[in-house]
């Protein structure tokens, strides 16, 4: 794999194409989105390529028609119209439908968080997170760099299952130059720290490195783990590694509060009886027109670097009793 | 193709009979299910399933080897559990026990019962699923087909015009559509909510072979099913099938509010011990 950065649904698309030229039970369906990687798909495979056009119940529908004849099907569309666009047929034809008739499905939703960045909030998708983990059945896949979301591929393949998978629209720095993430365990320490952990996903990954810098500026040491599976990630082994921490940061392009990463991280602390303090870093709720960079955008939500530094450092201070004064 | 014998068609006759019935004592024991709806639909299922239209095997339900029939109107398809239960998919014991604690068979049908395909409870969503197997049968070249049984109510949906336009550009002649058009759906007469009065015009439009049938002339519907089977025209196919709603119960048959009604059980009694002919038929 690459370490130059590549989009994360290139790398998953050309992935697919190969898998598509030697399993003949691969359908790949699109709601009139594309990529240059997906002309390929279209080209090479034309019977199990279907455009089902800008209808994304129906996109759902005919995925879960073709799921229970058996054949795998990979869905592709942007990230806030394959979840709310069709979250009933989701919830009916794929995760209820589930329990009974055995199906893999990969919903593939391109243009996490605000990675749609003059597209305003139509195109963008801070809900998806809370939405999507709500259902049973269903994995919420949120990889941070391309290494990742290759990973992540084989057992989209390999296993029956339904697994939707949200990925960043731009290209995302490399996360992984030397050690693979591990998919069954649904999340790495990129780094060890003392008393405090940043917990992040997806873009925010690359925000809480930024951010631990300017912490550790001051003589702290915080760790880091990229979550990125946000339902089905190693309990036993996450318990493990926060047991040493007395506060962890959560730090995800989702609104905050609204049932998203850090719902989920404090659900497990209570769960693990982990004696853990907590912060969460996320969009704060409410809906907005304005332009600007990502990062301005960011900013103004709450979760810039220069933003969650604000939240973070009075944060880190009282709960190490130790900060030292600027 | 043969016409049907009086033989056959008395055999037809009987079945819808003893469903009718049979569905009018599930609702007298378990008054949570909805009736009138089940009962405007008796012929087309009975036809379906006891006329040759439909390849089934009761022994193994998902048998590759069959017909796919998804049921898409949930909660007007009680008629369903005899039938089902007649033809060997599960015991006939087991329509005793109607919404009741441990049974599969509940106020609204769901896939845990021998013989549905999917999941019905919600409204509108049938068509597309079967769409969506039409074309994994297409691609298997599998020689079965799809059957779906919607309700006129639920085609409000606007999902299922997004299958509509779908199935006709896929040339998908494997999916064959049956409307209970019976004209009524929770609160009201269609016509007086959004009309399909031209739903035969409109599906024809979006690229459809359809034709119109009384779906209480179970002749005429099996005709349609078997006829419609046989024909690889590159066209999906619908039978749009007026029907009565809440049929051949005095007070239920036709009302606006019918959907939601429950005959007093001494009616349903009387019904159930007066009844020597038909009341189904030369209506």
């Amino acid at each position: 794999m690459s370490m130059k950065p590549l989009p994360m649904r290139d790398v998953f698309l050309e992935k697919i194409w190969l898998e598509m030229s030697v399993n003949s039970s691969i359908f790949f369906i699109s709601a009139d989105f594309g990529s240059p990687v997906l002309d390929k798909i279209r080209e090479d495979f034309p019977d199990r390529f279907i455009n089902v056009g800008i209808a994304e119940q129906n996109l759902i529908n005919i995925t879960a028609g073709l799921a229970i004849e058996g054949y795998t099907v990979f869905a592709y569309a942007i990230a806030p119209f394959i979840t709310m666009r069709c979250f009933e047929q989701i919830r009916v034809s794929l995760a209820l439908l589930s329990e009974v008739r055995p199906m893999n499905v990969n919903l593939i939703g391109v243009g996490a968080g605000y990675s749609y960045v003059v597209s305003g909030p139509t195109h963008q998708c801070y809900e998806d997170i809370t939405i999507m983990r709500a259902l049973p059945n269903f994995q919420v896949l949120s990889p941070a760099d391309h290494i990742t979301t290759s990973a992540l591929f084989d057992s989209c393949v390999a296993t029956n299952g339904l697994r939707y998978l949200r990925l960043d629209a731009q290209v995302q720095p490399v996360l992984y130059p030397l050690e693979l993430p591990v998919p069954s365990d649904g999340f790495h320490l990129h780094k060890k720290g003392s008393k405090v952990c940043f917990i992040a996903t997806g873009f925010m990954v690359h925000t809480a490195f930024k951010a631990a810098e300017e912490i550790n500026k001051n003589g702290f040491k915080v760790g880091i783990i990229d979550i990125f599976n946000l339902t089905n990630f190693s309990k036993e082994g996450l318990k493990k590694v926060l047991e040493s921490y007395v506060a962890i940061v959560s730090f995800e392009e989702g609104f905050s509060g609204r049932g998203g990463l850090d719902s989920m991280l404090f659900e497990f602390i209570a769960e693990s009886k982990l004696d853990l303090k907590t912060l969460s870093i996320g969009v704060d709720p409410g809906y907005s027109f304005e332009l600007g960079s990502r990062e301005e955008l960011h900013e103004k939500v709450g979760i810039g670097i220069q933003s969650s530094l604000k939240k973070i450092q009075p944060f880190v201070q009282s709960v190490t009793h130790k900060f030292k004064e600027q | 193709m043969q016409e049907i014998t009086t033989k056959e068609l008395n055999y037809l006759r009987r079945k819808a009979l003893w469903v009718w019935k049979e569905t009018l004592a599930i609702h007298r024991r378990a008054p949570e299910t909805r009736l009138a709806s089940s009962l405007s639909v008796i012929e087309i299922f009975v036809a379906l399933y006891y006329g040759g239209g439909l390849k089934f095997n009761a022994l193994d339900p998902l048998d590759e080897d069959r017909d796919r029939c998804i049921i898409s109107k949930g909660h007007g398809s009680i008629c369903m559990y005899p039938i089902l239960a007649d033809l060997g998919f599960f015991p006939l014991e087991e329509l005793n026990n109607v919404c009741k604690t441990g049974s599969f068979l509940g106020g609204i049908p769901d896939p845990v019962i021998p013989g549905y395909e999917t999941v019905n409870g919600s409204l509108g969503h049938g068509l597309g699923v079967a769409t969506g197997i039409a074309l994994a049968l297409k691609t298997k070249k599998s020689d079965n087909d799809v059957f779906v049984v919607t309700g006129d109510g639920e085609l409000h949906e606007g999902a299922n015009w997004e299958a509509i336009m779908f199935a006709s550009h896929h040339k998908l002649d494997n999916l064959n559509l049956i409307i209970d058009n019976n004209g009524i759906s929770m609160l009201d007469h269609t016509d007086n909510i959004i009309s399909h009065s031209n739903l035969l015009d409109r599906l024809t439009s979006f690229g459809w072979s359809c034709v119109e049938v009384d779906g209480h002339d179970i002749a005429a519907v099996q005709k349609e099913i078997l006829k419609q089977k046989n024909t690889a025209n590159k066209k999906p196919k619908a039978i749009i099938a007026k029907t009565l709603k809440g049929r051949g119960v005095p007070g239920l048959e036709n009302a606006s509010l019918s959907h939601i009604m429950n005959p007093k059980p001494e009616l349903i009694d009387e019904l159930l011990e007066n009844l020597t002919d038909s009341p189904l038929e030369d209506k």
